[in-house]
C-alpha cells in the first residue's frame, strides 16, 4: 500500500456537502437514496479543520455543495476560512434561500464563484421538476443579483428526455443572464437519477438533435466574440468507450460527506466499501492510506476484460458506481464499454429510452417521504 | 504595445507549492503553467503594458535575449482563451 501511496498525486479538488437538506426535490438528485436516514453533520470547527487539511495536502480547488449548502448558517465563516487558505471557492447552489444581501456578504468573505442551478428555460417545467411553484423566478433574481455583485457564474442544467428539447431557449436566457459558462450536464444515473432513468433518459434521436443546437449556438457566440462558455457533457449511456470517470478513483477529486465520511466521488457511497471518517482520521491518512481510497487504485484490481486491455490506462475501466449499479459488481468493466459482458444492459436502456411514455408525474421525486419510503422497502 | 492587460473577473493566479507551479484558477477550473506562462502572467497587474512587461521581463532573465515575440504570442493566447483582457 506504501508502494501505492508514492505514485499517488495530491487531492486537487474538494468537495464539500455541506449537508444533504434542500427545498427542491429534484428526480436526478444525485444525493444517496437513503439521505433522510443520514443526518449528523460537521459542526463548523470540524469543517474548518477539513479545509485547513485539505489546503495543506495541495486542494486548491473547493466546491460548497450539498444538498443546499445555504441552509447552513456558517456558509460566511466557512467561505471566509477557506479563502484565507488560499482556496479558489465555488458555491454550488439552487438560488433557494439566497438573497442579494447574501450574495454581497458572501463576497465580501472572499467567495471566488456563484453556480447556480437550474431545471428548465420556462417557470412551469422547472417549477414542476423542483417540486416548488416559486423556484424559476427565485433563480432567475439571484442570478441577476450575482452577476450585479460582480462574480463570475455558471448555469448548470441537468439535461433529460423533458428538457433535451429547449436547448436555444436554455442558451438564450443563460446569455440574457450574462453567463459566463453554462454547464449542459446530460444525466449521470445515480442516485434518485438511477432509481428514475426510464424517465430520464433521453433518445438518441432527441440527443443527436440536441448536440446539432448546442453546436451550432456555440458556433453563433464564436461569429459573436461573445465568451459565454457552453459545456455540453454527453450522456456516456450512448458511448462504446467509457468514461475516465473522476480522472481515475482517487487521483484528484476528494469528496466529503456531510457526517464527515470521505469518498473519491459524490455518488461512491453506494458501494459497498467501508470509506473513512474525517472524524476518526487525518485527511491525510484517508487520502494516501485508507483501504476504501486505494481500493481501485492502480489495475492490479482489474477483471478482464479491462485487465488485457490497451485502453486501460486511459479509462481506468470506467465507472465503479456504474458497474456496481448494472451488474452488482463494481469490479467489473464498465457496461458502457462495449467489451463489457454485461454491455447488453446500456444497449437495453438505449432500446427503453426510444420507447419511454413515462411523464413528469411518473418521476419518483427527491423527498424525506421517498426516501424513507425506498430505504425500509 | 501600448495596451494594458489584467486578468478577468474571476481569474486568480497564483504560486502552488505541492504542484511546485503557478496556477491559474477559475470557476471548477485550474491550469497549471509552465515556467515562462507563469513568468509572464506574474507581471499582469492591471497597470503596465505590454511594452513595459517585456521590459520588466527582459531585465529580470536578461540570458533569455529579446522575449517580445514569445510574450506577445502567450498574451494573444490568453486573450483567445479569454483569461485576461484589454484594459
Amino acid at each position: 500500500m506504501n508502494e501505492q501511496a508514492d505514485k499517488v498525486g495530491p487531492p486537487l479538488w474538494l468537495l464539500a456537502e455541506l449537508t444533504y437538506r434542500c427545498p427542491l426535490q429534484c428526480p436526478y438528485c444525485s444525493n444517496p437514496i437513503d439521505y433522510a436516514s443520514q443526518k449528523s453533520e460537521l459542526n463548523t470547527e470540524q469543517w474548518l479543520d477539513v479545509l485547513r487539511q485539505g489546503r495543506a495536502m495541495g486542494a486548491a480547488q473547493l466546491g460548497f455543495s450539498g444538498g443546499e449548502p445555504l441552509v447552513r448558517q456558517d456558509l460566511p465563516e466557512l467561505i471566509a476560512g477557506a479563502r484565507e487558505l488560499g482556496y479558489y471557492t465555488n458555491l454550488i447552489t439552487s438560488g433557494l434561500g439566497l438573497t442579494a444581501d447574501k450574495v454581497d456578504t458572501f463576497a465580501q468573505a472572499g467567495l471566488d464563484h456563484i453556480q447556480v442551478s437550474f431545471q428548465a428555460s420556462d417557470p412551469e417545467l422547472n417549477n414542476a421538476l423542483a417540486g416548488s411553484h416559486k423556484a424559476f423566478e427565485q433563480k432567475l433574481a439571484m442570478a441577476r443579483a450575482v452577476k450585479a455583485a460582480g462574480y463570475p457564474m455558471v448555469l448548470n442544467f441537468v439535461i433529460h428526455r423533458h428538457n433535451i428539447h429547449q436547448m436555444n431557449d436554455i442558451l438564450a436566457l443563460c446569455e440574457n443572464l450574462d453567463a459566463d459558462y453554462v454547464e449542459l450536464a446530460t444525466c449521470q444515473y445515480y442516485g434518485w437519477a438511477f432509481k428514475n432513468r426510464e424517465g430520464l433518459m433521453p433518445s438518441k434521436s432527441q440527443l443527436v438533435k440536441a448536440e446539432q443546437e448546442v453546436n451550432q449556438y456555440r458556433a453563433d457566440l464564436m461569429d459573436r466574440d461573445q465568451p459565454m462558455k457552453v459545456i455540453f457533457v454527453t450522456p456516456d449511456y450512448y458511448e462504446e468507450r467509457p468514461k475516465a470517470c473522476m480522472n481515475g478513483w482517487g487521483s484528484l477529486f476528494l469528496t466529503v460527506a456531510p457526517d464527515g465520511t470521505a469518498l473519491p466521488c459524490h455518488s461512491a457511497r453506494l458501494l459497498p466499501i467501508d470509506f473513512p471518517n474525517v472524524q476518526s482520521q487525518s485527511l491525510n491518512d484517508i487520502w494516501y492510506h485508507s483501504p476504501g481510497f486505494n481500493h481501485y487504485r492502480g489495475d492490479s484490481w482489474m477483471p478482464e476484460p479491462c485487465r488485457s486491455c490497451d485502453e486501460k490506462g486511459k479509462d481506468f475501466g470506467g465507472c465503479r458506481c456504474q458497474a456496481y449499479l448494472l451488474t452488482g459488481n463494481a469490479d467489473n468493466a464498465d457496461p458502457v464499454c462495449s467489451k463489457s459482458p454485461h454491455h447488453d444492459r446500456i444497449l437495453a436502456a438505449r432500446t427503453a429510452a426510444d420507447h419511454a411514455t413515462a411523464g413528469l408525474e411518473d418521476l419518483t421525486y427527491r423527498n424525506a417521504h421517498n426516501s424513507r419510503l425506498l430505504y425500509r422497502g | 504595445m501600448e495596451q494594458i492587460p489584467r486578468l478577468r473577473r474571476g481569474f486568480r493566479f497564483q504560486w502552488e507549492p505541492v504542484q511546485n507551479s503557478h496556477v491559474l484558477l477559475y470557476p471548477e477550473g485550474m491550469v497549471k503553467l509552465n515556467d515562462s506562462a507563469g513568468a509572464i502572467l506574474a507581471e499582469v497587474d492591471g497597470t503596465r503594458s505590454v511594452q513595459s512587461i517585456i521590459a520588466a521581463l527582459e531585465q529580470k532573465y536578461p540570458d533569455a535575449g529579446p522575449l517580445a515575440a514569445d510574450v506577445e504570442a502567450f498574451l494573444g493566447e490568453a486573450i483567445r482563451q479569454h483569461w485576461i483582457e484589454w484594459l
